[in-house]
């Protein structure tokens, strides 16, 4: 049965002059796995800690699996926190502070030591028990802090972007591995990240939020395919808008458009499709980019306007590429990857 | 300007030789008048007086300390003199937390610097002023009497409580410094996480807070219990008639000087002790 993890009512909170979250509401369902994405200052980070209990919202209302949790203290509410930069007591040892939520509920002795233990196991930190945090390094404890949070089995597990101090190669692991973790033991997820593609590759849906509000909630490709807003679709991957004279001569309607790079195609200035579903436009290349995998194109339109294209570098090497910049070159799409943007 | 140059090049080659030009003023300064003054304490304290001219005789024997050990009354001094010391120890630990928690987490940050210099203020002022006022305080009829009259009790006088009081006073701030440091750089989110995970405030005080703080409370308790235990004016004054090691070794200076230095072996000794066992606690690495 799906029920719901967490109800958020006309959530509203300021700290003085500033407000962080400008009333919300979002329904996070039973064990999905849900991301809050949004540059810094959006007011992501705020939700959490509200949803955590660390913040008192200035207004609206809270509910956990349907029970009202807005007055309650952190302690008194089934969900569980890994902070961004851990937070594990330095004065314990690994198997303590994994033990930490059980003996503070009075679990004994010997059961703790065979859940935390359980619980390493889960994080893949067998045989760490003993060690001092400090002994750790950043991508262990990382972990540490996954199975302390995990131990208790919360309702929902609240993450503070808990990617942000590993390195790009373990980050790309540990996403992986947080995902599977997540099926594994069932609870609800809920991610606070900048990171879009960090978004994207775990989340089951994702709330993208923008100056304290939310712009757009949707799955990964909802948000991608189709942003509801310029915002959603500037932020999460990278975007060409067609606004204005640019749209109407291109796209032969006014409004607003959105194409992803890797949709365009880069052809010789003389190749005319006559597909009727594809657009094109002319322009002279401004800068490539070359990016290992592939490479970026800023291609200056004759119109006016200026389209980012992105080529899988299939067949071309940097000395190809380079050879582009200041040629003269066709862009074409498919008429279906322009995506209509309503405007803000 | 070149030969300055070249010096300067010289011992940038040389970091040992750098090192021991830089340290040899000090360390000359610890090895002759520290330990130099120690080692002599120490040897003396082997020595007799004739007990007529009450001259020096400087014959090895170890009958200073038998004395002290032997004595009662010199066990019991030594006794009360750790007695108090570790007694002040206490009081200024439990006075010194919760106002140090107060001035590292409860008032607004803007407040805080202020309140620390206030803490400090009295370190600035007299030694002697401050036991005269606890004097005051203390004296019949004075402060503390007045206080505790409606009570139908009246102040602890002169004697063994009020050296304890004074002192306590006097160390206060060398225990809530440490402490208030602690608290300040306790990280935030180790209280959230605690809360997070089901603690109530209580149980984050005993198993997250106190077990952070406490090296910083051992590191405090050496300044209190090394000042209290060589303290011997502030008992002159307050005391009555009480007398603590300090005392001993200061009646004895005149007339039997080697009993004095075997007397002032006491407190060192007692103090590398406890400079021991508090180094247990991760006190010495926090100071």
């Amino acid at each position: 049965m799906e029920g719901s993890a967490i109800r958020l009512h006309h959530l509203r909170k300021s700290f003085g002059e500033t407000t962080a979250v400008a009333g919300i509401d979002l329904e996070i369902r039973d064990g999905e796995f849900f991301s809050m994405l949004g540059p810094s200052g959006s007011g992501k980070t705020t939700v959490l800690r509200l949803i955590a209990g660390f913040e008192t919202p200035t207004e609206g209302r809270i509910e956990l699996a349907g029970q009202e949790v807005t007055g309650l203290a952190p302690f008194e509410r089934d969900v569980h926190t890994v902070f961004q930069d851990y937070a594990l007591f330095p004065h314990m040892s690994v198997e303590q502070n994994v033990a930490y939520a059980l003996k503070v509920r009075g679990v004994p002795r010997a059961e703790r030591a065979v859940r935390a233990r359980k619980a390493l196991g889960e994080v893949r930190l067998e045989g760490f028990g003993r060690r001092r945090p400090a002994q750790l390094s950043g991508g262990q404890r990382q972990r540490v802090a996954l199975a302390r949070a995990l131990v208790g089995r919360p309702r929902v597990l609240l993450l503070d972007e808990p990617l942000g101090a590993l390195d790009l190669k373990l980050r790309e692991e540990m996403q992986v591995e947080l995902k599977a973790l997540q099926r594994e033991v069932g609870i609800t997820f809920v991610l606070v990240t900048h990171d879009q593609q960090e978004a994207l590759t775990m989340s089951d849906r994702i709330a993208v939020f923008h100056q304290g509000r939310i712009e757009q909630v949707g799955t990964p490709a909802e948000i991608y395919e189709r942003p509801a807003t310029p915002f959603v679709a500037s932020f999460v991957g990278t975007s060409n808008l067609l606004e204005g004279d640019t749209a109407r001569r291109i796209v032969g309607m006014a409004g607003t458009y959105s194409v992803r790079p890797e949709k365009i195609r880069i052809l010789k200035e003389s190749a005319q499709s006559d597909e009727p579903e594809h657009a094109s436009a002319t322009g002279t290349v401004a800068e490539v980019v070359y990016l290992g995998d592939a490479t970026r194109f800023l291609v200056d339109l004759d119109g006016g306007g200026r389209l980012t294209a992105l080529q899988q570098n299939l067949e071309t090497s940097s000395e190809d590429v380079a050879a582009y910049r200041g040629a003269r070159v066709r862009l074409q799409w498919h008429r279906r990857h322009a995506v209509a943007v309503p405007p803000h | 300007m070149v030969l300055l140059t070249r010096t300067a090049g010289a011992l940038h080659r040389r970091p040992r030789l750098r090192l021991s030009l830089l340290l040899a003023a000090p360390l000359l300064w610890l090895a002759v008048l520290y330990l130099g003054s120690l080692t002599v304490l120490f040897v003396s304290a082997f020595w007799t007086t004739n007990s007529f001219t009450s001259e020096v005789v400087k014959v090895w024997s170890t009958a200073n300390f038998r004395e002290l050990f032997t004595t009662p009354v010199f066990r019991q001094v030594i006794l009360r003199s750790v007695g108090v010391a570790l007694a002040v120890t206490v009081l200024c630990a439990v006075i010194a937390f919760p106002v140090a928690f107060y001035t590292a987490r409860v008032a607004r940050p803007r407040w805080r610097p202020l309140l620390v210099v206030a803490i400090l203020t009295p370190l600035w002022a007299s030694y002697l002023v401050k036991v005269y006022a606890w004097r005051l305080i203390l004296s019949e009829g004075g402060l503390a009497d007045w206080m505790l009259k409606p009570f139908g009790s009246s102040g602890p006088g002169f004697g063994l409580t009020a050296a304890v009081l004074t002192l306590t006073y006097l160390w206060l701030p060398y225990m809530i410094l440490p402490i208030h440091t602690a608290l300040e750089q306790l990280p935030g989110n180790l209280l959230d996480a605690s809360a997070d995970l089901g603690a109530r405030a209580g149980r984050t005080f005993r198993s997250v807070v106190l077990p952070m703080v406490l090296p910083s409370v051992a590191a405090g308790s050496i300044f209190t219990f090394s000042l209290s235990l060589g303290d011997y004016i502030t008992v002159q004054i307050v005391g009555g008639k009480t007398q603590l090691i300090g005392n001993l070794v200061y009646s004895n200076i005149e007339l039997n000087l080697p009993m004095a230095a075997a007397l002032g072996t006491v407190p060192v000794v007692v103090i590398v002790l406890y400079l021991l066992a508090m180094r247990r606690t991760g006190a010495l690495s926090s100071l």
